[in-house]
């Protein structure tokens, strides 16, 4: 790590202390944030479980969970593959390590001030940016660095092309940044609260262009640069065609930007913001697509590499179920669709296929990968636990999704019923007490979801510790 | 100008950067360079088996 000069020859000293670090932290925010978010689960079963303590009221731990699964869990990810993928493809080390250092450091500190402050209470209220003043400010300098970090790395490639990877982690860490700074926008009144410095629907509207755009660039672009990176080095080929993935990368940043309007039907904002908003979701399907078969095809040729490589399994269903959300998503953003599901736990169902498929399971494929490489090992300690961990991931995923769409579409259907007299048909109690067959059954595809993280965390943990792969002999059998 | 007139120049002109987009990465002296930049993932390979870097 101490070298960076390079000679013709003799391959770059990478930095990977620092994509060492994020990775491990992936592995132990993403217990974390699912854990808070087993627990909500089961607080919506027994209402109780909050023990009466502010601290662990459900409106208090929520924005704890969503902080920690995408900052904390998705973000680290993230920051590894990023670090991980920018230094090969670029052929040189890291630039600025000192600087790469404190993106991790200053990372985890964000994350730590943020569990100590959301169940305090200290919330700005805007939906996935609850955090107050001066943790926006840190994330900024963090973020910053990042991108100098980053860009600064590009800059000194010795190679002459700029892998489309890292097209995407650039539009990712750009486009965030304004996101962050447009939407974090305040007056502060004290060190622990500050008021938008927006009002009303332009609020709202600022609002859901960046939390989409968390959405479309923080979980989207970030995690299609890794797709790209990852898919093709672990099926051993490369990308099934480049100019797709070039098309796709600008259509998909281009249009990402104007989907907003769709969180806001029927609201105050005006109905030509709403029509665009749901437009540019459905045009949205199509850059959606293209990247997911673009995944997908890189495989053509090497299928038969899924029967026994649950690594491989692990990226190819994240693609099956990005393909899924992509289009359920611009589903749902058809204005009398929406009339159906806006408010309803189908929004949470769709959240959390495109949040346990997509991200959470090309993360998880992302690490198996990565764990041996960083750590100089031929592979993961067990690959039957990889096997074991592939099926609580898809299957609990399933359920999870599963039973909100049973609630969503029972809620909507329930809420928008009328008897003839002009009356409402059910109580919104009533609708609650619909739901708790579903509350049950997301709270085990959770637990189970949890377990196999937790059936991850073991296998890292052996892996990093050097211990001989289970089975030495099986490999020689895949390999014929 | 009315609100129609500027978003018929706004289709128009993001149709043009589309196609445009789509002749410049299916333009067939860029064929070469996208085989190239294709590889980048499994340039490291040889490296790492030349040097045990670290």
């Amino acid at each position: 790590m101490s070298s960076n000069v390079t000679t013709a020859g003799e391959a770059p000293v990478y930095n990977t202390r620092v994509v060492k670090q994020f990775a491990l932290m992936t592995v132990v925010w993403g217990i974390v944030g699912m854990l808070v978010g087993v627990i909500l689960a089961a607080e919506l079963i027994w209402p109780d479980l909050n023990m009466q303590l502010p601290w662990f009221h459900f409106g208090r731990l929520r924005p704890l969970h969503t902080n920690a699964v995408i900052f904390a869990f998705g973000g680290c990810a993230l920051f590894a593959s990023v670090y991980h993928v920018v230094q090969r493809t670029c052929h040189t080390p890291l630039f600025c390590n000192w600087l790469a250092g404190f993106t991790f450091w200053g990372w985890q500190a964000v994350i730590l001030s943020a569990a100590i402050t959301l169940p305090l209470g200290m919330t700005s209220a805007k939906e996935y940016a609850e955090l107050e003043w001066p943790i926006d400010i840190a994330i900024t300098l963090v973020w910053v660095s990042f991108a100098v970090v980053f860009f600064g790395t590009i800059v000194k490639r010795t190679t002459s092309h700029i892998y489309v990877a890292n097209w995407f982690f650039g539009a990712f860490i750009i486009a965030v940044a304004v996101l962050h700074l447009g939407n974090s926008a305040a007056i502060p009144v004290t060190a622990t609260k500050s008021y938008s410095a927006y009002a009303g629907t332009i609020d709202a509207m600022i609002q859901w262009w960046y939390g989409h755009n968390a959405v479309g660039f923080f979980l989207t672009a970030g995690f299609l640069g890794m797709m790209y990176y990852f898919v093709p080095k672990q099926a051993g080929r490369p990308v099934y065609s480049y100019r797709l993935s070039i098309v796709h990368f600008w259509a998909l940043i281009a249009v990402y930007i104007w989907a907003g309007p769709h969180h806001l039907m029927y609201s105050a904002l005006p109905d030509w913001a709403q029509s665009l908003g749901m437009v540019m979701s459905l045009i949205l399907l199509a850059p959606s697509w293209g990247g997911m078969i673009n995944g997908m095809m890189t495989l053509s040729g090497a299928w038969h590499k899924l029967r026994y490589d649950p690594t491989l399994r692990f990226l190819v269903v994240s693609l099956s179920f990005y393909g899924m959300s992509t289009f359920e998503g611009p589903m749902m953003a058809i204005k009398t669709v929406n009339a159906l599901s806006h408010n309803t736990d189908w929004t949470i169902g769709h959240v959390h296929s495109g949040a346990l498929g997509w991200v959470a399971m090309v993360s998880i494929g992302m690490l198996y990968h990565l764990i041996p490489v960083l750590y100089k090992r031929s592979q993961m300690y067990s690959i039957q636990l990889i096997n074991l961990h592939f099926w609580l991931s898809t299957i609990g995923t399933v359920l999870y999704i599963a039973s909100m769409w049973v609630n969503g579409i029972a809620q909507g259907l329930m809420w928008r019923a009328f008897n003839t007299d002009g009356t409402l048909t059910y109580s919104f109690a009533e609708s609650i007490e619909a739901s708790y067959p579903g509350y049950y059954v997301r709270l085990f595809g959770g637990v189970i979801f949890l377990s196999g993280m937790l059936i991850m965390a073991y296998n890292v943990w052996r892996t990093v510790r050097g211990d001989e792969p289970k089975q030495a002999a099986s490999a020689e059998v895949q390999a014929a | 100008m009315d609100e129609g007139t500027l978003q018929g120049i706004g289709t128009i002109l993001t149709m043009i950067a589309f196609f445009g987009v789509c002749w410049w990465a299916y333009s067939g002296d860029k064929k070469k360079d996208f085989d190239e930049a294709a590889q980048l993932p499994f340039s490291d390979e040889q490296e790492s088996s030349q040097n045990e870097d670290k």
